[in-house]
């Protein structure tokens, strides 16, 4: 009896030992897996800038971003209409969603009964879902035909309906994250002001609105990331021409597009091939930008 | 009075705006659907794709789609969930919590094509896998590691505190605290950020077109991971905006058809699974 009690204190005691060994390697390992993001960022950064700056070696940085002369057949690499292209697309697409997302998650945390609310969210989860080709799909089939129907002089490519695709496709992101921040003000702001005799809309635009704001322009400017990046969808409808439009309506090109459409036909490590990793390089530089200014925006929250 | 003029108005006008959010999503799933349906068969779902004549199917690349979407889970889902808990557990507010975190957000929004790029000189090029299943995805992979990263996080932070003091106060370490009681307690919501992961490994395709390549292999199914592995995105991208197929309308609703309902599919599925564990853990009073 006093034996086995004996060898079970045993085996209780080396079990311990192997748990509490087990609980300080899992620890360890954890972090080594979250160190693994890093590194993957930092290779990425690498990696695709390393063959990027190479193409300065064969042109003038000056001569690359500001020549809208793109034609690599004799030499010539200008990527004025690819940064245009893609600043103004992602400049009206993120304009056009920002409006329409923002008053529907004002809705949704505020004014929606429960099942509604419900409804909507679940439609944003199968927004997310839909593969942007899918978008590109419906922008070349609806949107391009519809374009060239409104206005009979354009072929119907163009940032038009590229914007208006993408405008749909970043709602997700700022209707999740603006209702996210809408949701959480504190109850007291919204109590104070109605008893102050606000009315519902008004406590609405001139009380949460204004206290959730760092959390909603984080959510326009994640959506505008998105935008900035998207490229199959763009890809379909823009018209990839590299020319540098003053219209809405005349195909141009951007720089994820000019990536897709030219990456297949150039030989790796050619300054062609150099010079869409510049491209790469540009679009990763401004993604990092932007998530700065996300965690500068999201520091200040408003304390009323 | 005016003041309740303007009150309806703009009331109005934020009802209009989610009426037309829900329209056109209905509108797009009608419109996809009533293009691609009538061009859905049995040769169309399981046949093999042609270069050149019409009539072509698409059974290699809903494979590839599966295949690679599975492969791609079995590398994010355990990194995803290690550095989630790893945040939500351990890492104290330091700098090097700061460094990795910023990581995880720059990944969050780095842009497809770049990461495809990126997959194409390390794995296509550098390691010589060429354009291959494996190639895409591993590239793929890393796209979904911050989605199931954040889901993890904020599971974990949902976990009502009570369940690890008592668990702590049992005697169970650390570890044993996270593995046997937080992760099945958040386990329902982490579900839900997969189903966000499987969502964008389906339709994803500017990372696949470098490094999966837009070419099926001969044979079929082909399970070699270092075969060619057009995926069914990847295809519909193909045959409308390079290929040179004559039907490729056809066949480009097809798969836009057969992508949707994929997607609804897999969404409903998770949502059940998700509820179901919800209510084995905390019975049905909670509302998801």
């Amino acid at each position: 009896m006093q034996e086995s009690l004996l060898s079970q204190r045993v085996i209780n005691k080396r079990r311990t030992n192997i748990s509490k060994v087990l609980d300080i390697s899992m620890k360890y390992l954890l972090l080594a897996i979250s160190l693994l993001t890093v590194i993957i960022i930092i290779s990425i950064v690498y990696f695709v800038s390393k063959n990027g700056i190479k193409v300065f070696d064969d042109i003038t940085v000056t001569g690359f971003f500001t020549s809208d002369y793109w034609a690599p057949d004799e030499g010539e690499f200008g990527i004025l209409a690819f940064w245009r292209g893609t600043l103004i697309l992602t400049i009206l697409a993120t304009f056009l969603g920002s409006l329409l997302g923002i008053l529907c998650a004002i809705f949704i945390s505020k004014l929606a009964p429960k099942g509604i609310k419900h409804l909507i969210k679940m439609a944003v989860d199968v927004f997310v879902g839909i593969p942007s080709v899918v978008y590109g799909f419906i922008g070349l089939t609806v949107f391009v035909p519809l374009v060239r129907k409104i206005f009979p002089q354009s072929s119907g490519f163009g940032i038009l309906p590229a914007a208006v695709i993408l405008s749909i496709m970043i709602l997700p992101t700022i209707i999740s994250i603006s209702e996210n921040s809408i949701s959480s003000v504190d109850k007291a702001y919204e109590e104070a002001s109605y008893a102050l005799g606000a009315t519902k809309i008004q406590t609405i635009f001139s009380v949460i609105l204004p206290a959730a704001l760092p959390g909603v322009i984080s959510g326009v400017i994640l959506a505008m990331a998105r935008a900035l990046g998207e490229t199959m969808a763009v890809q379909m409808v823009i018209g990839n021409t590299p020319q540098v439009v003053n219209s809405l309506l005349e195909p141009t090109i951007t720089l994820t597009t000019g990536i897709v459409m030219d990456m297949g036909s150039t030989e790796y490590g050619s300054t062609w091939s150099n010079a869409l990793f510049m491209m790469a390089t540009l679009l990763l530089v401004i993604s990092i930008i932007l998530i700065l200014i996300v965690r500068t925006v999201q520091r200040r929250k408003i304390n009323l | 009075m005016k003041r309740k003029v303007i009150d309806n108005v703009v009331a109005f006008i934020l009802y209009l705006s989610s009426a037309i959010v829900l329209g056109i999503l209905i509108w797009f799933i009608y419109t996809i659907l009533k293009q691609g349906l009538s061009a859905l068969s049995f040769n169309f779902i399981f046949g093999r794709p042609l270069e050149m004549e019409a009539g072509g199917g698409i059974g290699p690349e809903l494979f590839n789609t599966f295949y690679i979407l599975i492969l791609s889970l079995i590398v994010t889902i355990p990194i995803g969930l290690g550095t989630g808990i790893y945040f939500a557990e351990y890492a104290k507010n330091g700098l090097g919590t700061r460094i990795i975190r910023l990581g995880v957000e720059t990944l969050a929004s780095l842009p497809s094509i770049v990461l495809g790029l990126f997959g194409m000189i390390v794995f296509v090029i550098g390691m010589k896998m060429g354009f291959s299943i494996i190639g895409g995805a591993l590239t793929l992979s890393i796209i979904n590691i911050p989605v199931i990263v954040s889901v993890t996080e904020t599971a974990f932070k949902e976990v009502n505190p009570t369940y690890k003091e008592a668990s702590l106060a049992l005697g169970t370490t650390k570890w044993q605290m996270i593995y046997s009681i937080m992760l099945p307690c958040a386990f329902p919501k982490i579900l839900n950020g997969i189903n966000l992961a499987i969502g964008r490994a389906i339709g994803e395709s500017a990372i696949l077109i470098f490094t999966a390549g837009t070419n099926v292999s001969r044979s079929f199914p082909d399970f070699n991971i270092l075969s060619t592995g057009e995926t069914l995105s990847v295809h519909l991208w193909y045959v409308k905006a390079i290929g040179l197929i004559p039907d490729a309308d056809k066949i480009a609703a097809g798969s836009a058809a057969v992508l949707i309902l994929i997607i609804l599919i897999i969404n409903i599925l998770m949502k059940v699974m998700s509820y179901k564990m919800q209510n084995k853990f905390f019975g049905k009073s909670k509302v998801i």
